[in-house]
Parts: C-alpha cells; structure tokens; sequence
C-alpha cells in the first residue's frame, strides 16, 4: 500500500501529531483493517493467520523455556543421562507448568507444520504462485526451509537417542560431498563434505559442541522468520490476494475491507484450530513424539529404527528410496528446490484448479503421493508389504512414490496446458458471488 | 553522493575506492574468527590417540572403544570369518579401496589390507552413509548391518550392499603389545 490510497484519517490531535511523525497507526489501518480483501476466501485462507499465531506461540513458549533448559551433554547420572537431558526433566516435573510450556512447544511445532502444509497445498491449487505472485511464493519457500531447519535445530536440544541420531544423520548428509572432493589436502586427508560436517560438529562427531551451537541457532531462527514474515506479508499487500477463483479483482465490488470481515473469519477458524491443538496437547501430548527420545542419547547404539518427525517423513522416504549416498542426498535437497520453481513451472494462464479438470486430478493424487512417501518414510528400510503371495519391498512404491513427486512438477505443470481445455472462469468476483456484478457508484 | 562530471580520476574517486578496499578486506578478515570458531577446538583436538587393551576380547567378540568422539569396533574374528573375507574376490566389491589410513590411499580393499593382523579387525564403527552404529554380526555376511538404511558390510567391515559408498574405515593404529593397541 501507498501512502497516496491511504484512507487513515487520524482522528485527534495526539494521533495526528504521531502519523506526522512516525505513521505508524496509519501502516497498521491500512494493512489490517481497511485493506482491501476479495470478497470469496474461504477457510483455506485463514492459515495465514493461524500460521502467525503458531509462530507467535513458539516463541513464546521457547523463550520461557530457554530460561530452564542447559545445552549441556555433560554427562550425569553415572553416565546414563545428561545435563541437557535432565533440565528437560526438570522442566516436566518441577518447574512451575513446565509440562504445559514443553508440551505446548513441542507440539506446537506439528501444529505449524499441519497449517503450513495446509497453507502450501492451497497456494498450489488455486495457482497463488503465479504472477504477479512470485515473490510471495518464492518467501513462503524460503520460511518454510527456515521452519525445517528450525525443528531440526530444536528437535535435538531434549539430547535423546532420536536427538541424537537425528542430529548424526542429517548432518551427515554434508560427508555426501566427499564423493565429488574426496580428499582436501594430501593423501588421506578427509573429503570436503567431512570438512564441513566437522565444523558444524565442533567435533569429530555430534557432542556437547554441537548442541551448544543448535540452541544458539534454534534460538536464532524464528526471529529470522519473523522478519521473513514480515516480507511475505508485505509482498502480499503489493498485489493483494489471490482466491478461490484465481481471477483478478477488478474493483471496489469485489472485495470487502480487512477488518471485520476476515478478522472474524480468521479469528473463528483459529478457534477451531486452538481446539485440536489443546486435544494433541492435553490429550495426546506424546502422539506425534517418538518413545525412543525419552532414552538418553547414546553415541554407542544407533536405535533399531530411526525416523524423523512425521512432518519430514516424505523427504525421508525419497533419501532412502535411493541407493547411491549423494544422489540420494541431491533428490532430498532437489524436491526442496523444486518448490522454487512452482510459479514458472505452471504454464497454465488459468490459475485456480476449479476450472483446470484434469490438473485437478493430478493435483489430488500428488497430495496423496506426500501422503504415501510419509507413510513408507516410517517403515523400516528393509520393510515388505505382502500383497496376494507377492513380496513387494518398499523401496519399490517409494521410488515410484518419489518419481510422481518430480513428475508432477517437471512434467504435469509445464506439458498439461497443452492437452487440457479449462472450463469456462467467472467475469467477475462478484458475479460469481452475488450473482450480479453490481455496478459501484463510487468509481 | 555528490558527482562531478570529469574523465580524471579524483581524489574523492581515490578515497572513495580505497576506503572500500579495506572496508570489504576488514570483513573479511573480521569474519574469518566468526567462522572458525565452529571447528574442533584445541581441547578436542589434544584428544588424539587412546591406548586400549584388547586381552579380554574372547574370539567372535567385539568390544567398543571410544576414539575422537567416535566408535571404534576391535573385533576377533573366527577362523571361518576370516576365510570368508580372504576369499572374497576384488570384483565383489563396490568399494574398491583399503580406507586404511595406515596405508597409501589407493591400496586396494583386500583382507590383507584392512587388517594389521588377520584375527584383529580394527575400524572406525560408523556407517559410511549418514554415520549410524551398524549392529555386529547381521546382515548377509555376517559381517555388520546399519539400522538406518539397510546397509550391509563383511566381517572385513567392506561395504556389500545399500546406498553406503565406501568401506568403514580403518583409523590410524599399531599393536603396542600382543594385546594392546593404541589409537590415532
């Protein structure tokens, strides 16, 4: 918004003696109150405001939280335990609602992955990415690779068996690189890939240096978020929304202010939101975590079965579906970057999927294609499914699995506009809504 | 920033350039300390061998030392183990190479050669492929097994199956004794 189609009008001495000087009132009125907003979002488009209030509640939390937790992996107990493995103990039994605060963090990461990825299938459907939106797709990429690196982060701070090994595995992605540099200096000096993972160790392998470091970047992170979010909504207002139509706004008729009309709807549907998270959080607080994180870590024994949090599973799959080390590592890192490309990749000028028949189709079967590799990502790698006297390992739907995913962007998005008619799209917003394009007088 | 139309360059253009110069050199060099800092301090790095004794490890055992931060299994094969690694052709396995750092990078990955003597197999216990613990004595050949990603080594500690790239390798060690080694 410009301050030439500002309609703020401060409305006593004190607030005109402010927006004169710092305009602030004025950016908060015209961002959240009279900005004009398409009149037919639907429910899809409250995860904005409830992914906001995620981040909100984990910062929060994980600043009161930090005040109790220690980064140590000094050991305790006559070995078994640690400093940090204990603090988080101490936070479950004897600081004051510490249970609350742990449980509310710990699962308030799922909850933001649930809105994200809710957030991010829309955005998808109804075509948000493409222009004049590609900016504010490209952000939403980037929060969300910030998001995982986060979790990442935060998951291992418990010191665990899962955090633990969560933390040697993924780091370990990086010693991939020593099949392209096997050897920085002379004869049998290690690879560059091991170069790295050594500084981001501080070690030889995961230790007290490490977590030391991830509480400091876990810490870090979601301020870099927030500011991330503060760019995504301003590359927002620029164009304004997209919506379920996936047309253009063509004035005045077809849209509503801000405030009260989607404040009320997003408010409502984050109630409902609350709801389900307060069931995981008092009901369910173990729902989502793995058992195995309530063993101290042991560098010694890898657990017999490794997974990620569930919000990572698919990516896990396709690493695995994989046999060689670095290409699986550059197919986990290239389904990440292939988010980038969306807005380019779909050709199509017809944004929302509701009048894109076929791609409807695809559309639906790559959402249960995320929901697969997520299902064969917590299997054991050497699992078989018995179909009707046949064996059929799991690597197999995996790979298939993994195949759809890039099939999907590479393949479906650029090539089926070509094959595909599209049904007729409203002229208006508003026609579509109120059945007539009501002629404004106000123009 | 004030310009002036003109060919020569001037003292401001000088200034201007110079300033520049150290203001990009000094981040640099500010920013060095700042990435440094992560790598293994000297304290890690003092740790840098370990004398162990291997007498109580009892033929098909394997004990668990800890070298470096990291695992090192000293396993005493049997007699059966051994014959199976020694018979094991070159052209079986995917790793090619010894990764023994106590000998010429490119040696080949024959038994011989990723063992100082054939009952004592010595390697740094970490999965080549995202740095799991393999389990002992699982997998096809008896060898290791990593619960991970499904890889699967000989009772050499040689990659034979599953997305590890290489060979487990064996760290810098010499017998101080019939039964005591030491590390790094």
């Amino acid at each position: 918004m410009s301050a030439a189609n500002s309609t703020y009008k401060p409305g006593n001495g004190l607030t005109r003696w402010l927006d004169s000087r710092l305009p602030i009132l004025r950016l908060a009125h015209d961002t959240m109150t009279s900005f004009p907003t398409p009149r037919n979002l639907n429910v899809w488009y409250t995860f904005g405001g409830i992914l906001t209030f995620c981040l909100g509640v984990q910062i929060v939390t994980g600043i009161v939280l930090a005040m109790h937790y220690l980064p140590s992996a000094a050991l305790t107990n006559g070995g078994t335990s640690s400093v940090a493995f204990d603090s988080v103990e101490n936070i479950m039994r004897d600081v004051n609602y510490g249970w609350l605060l742990r449980y509310v963090h710990a699962n308030g990461a799922s909850m933001f992955f649930l809105a994200v990825y809710i957030h991010m299938f829309r955005g998808l459907y109804y075509g948000s990415s493409k222009a004049p939106r590609e900016i504010l797709w490209i952000l939403g990429v980037i929060i969300y690779v910030v998001m995982v690196a986060t979790a990442f982060l935060g998951y291992v701070l418990p010191w665990g068996q899962m955090s633990f090994w969560a933390a040697t595995v993924i780091t370990n992605l990086f010693t991939s690189l020593d099949q392209i540099i096997p050897h920085v200096g002379q004869g049998n000096a290690p690879g560059v890939g091991t170069v790295i993972a050594q500084w981001l160790w501080g070690d030889f392998a995961v230790g007290d240096a490490t977590l030391n470091r991830f509480f400091s970047l876990h810490y870090l992170l979601p301020f870099v978020i927030a500011g991330l979010v503060g760019l995504h909504i301003w590359a927002l207002h620029i164009p304004g929304n997209n919506n379920p139509l996936g047309i253009d706004v063509k004035g005045p008729q077809d849209t509503v202010p801000f405030h009260p009309y989607y404040t009320v709807k997003d408010a409502f549907y984050l109630c409902l939101f609350v709801i389900l998270f307060s069931i995981l959080v008092f009901f369910h607080p173990d729902f989502v975590g793995n058992p195995d994180n309530y063993t101290p870590a042991n560098p010694l024994v890898t657990p017999a079965h490794i997974v990620p949090e569930w919000y990572l599973l698919p990516f896990y799959a396709m690493l695995r579906s994989i046999p060689q080390k670095l290409v699986g590592v550059l197919v986990l890192f290239g389904a990440l970057l292939t988010l980038v490309f969306v807005p380019w990749l779909d050709t199509s000028r017809v944004r929302s999927m509701r009048f894109r028949p076929m791609m409807k189709q695809f559309f639906w079967l790559f959402v249960a294609d995320c929901i697969l590799l997520g299902y064969l990502g917590s299997k054991e790698p050497q699992a078989v499914w018995h179909l009707g006297g046949f064996d059929v390992p799991l690597l197999w739907p995996a790979r298939i699995g993994t195949g759809y995913y890039f099939f999907f962007f590479w393949i479906v998005l650029p090539f089926l506009p070509l094959f595909e008619t599209p049904l007729e799209q409203p002229k208006s917003i508003a026609e579509a809504v109120l059945g007539t394009a009501k002629p404004q007088a106000a123009e | 920033m004030a310009t002036t139309t003109t060919d020569e360059p001037t003292r401001r253009d000088f200034i201007y350039i110079a300033s520049g110069s150290v203001a990009a050199i000094g981040a640099a060099f500010a920013a060095w300390p700042l990435i440094d800092q992560m790598n293994p301090s000297s304290s890690v790095l003092a740790l840098s061998s370990v004398d162990v004794d291997i007498s109580a490890i009892q033929e098909g055992q394997q004990a668990v030392f800890m070298w470096r931060s990291k695992p090192v299994f000293v396993r005493r094969r049997t007699k059966k183990e051994i014959a199976e690694s020694v018979d094991t052709p070159l052209s079986d396995l995917p790793d090619k190479l010894a990764r023994n750092l106590n000998l010429p990078e490119d040696a080949p990955a024959t038994d011989k050669n990723r063992v100082e003597k054939p009952e004592w197999l010595v390697i740094i216990g970490i999965c080549t492929h995202l740095g799991c613990i393999p389990l002992d004595k699982l997998g096809d050949w008896g060898g290791y097994l990593c619960p991970c990603h499904g890889s699967q080594y000989d009772t050499a500690g040689r990659i034979r199956r599953g997305p590890a790239p290489e060979n487990m390798a064996v760290p810098p060690y010499a017998f101080t004794g019939p039964t005591k080694i030491k590390i790094g």
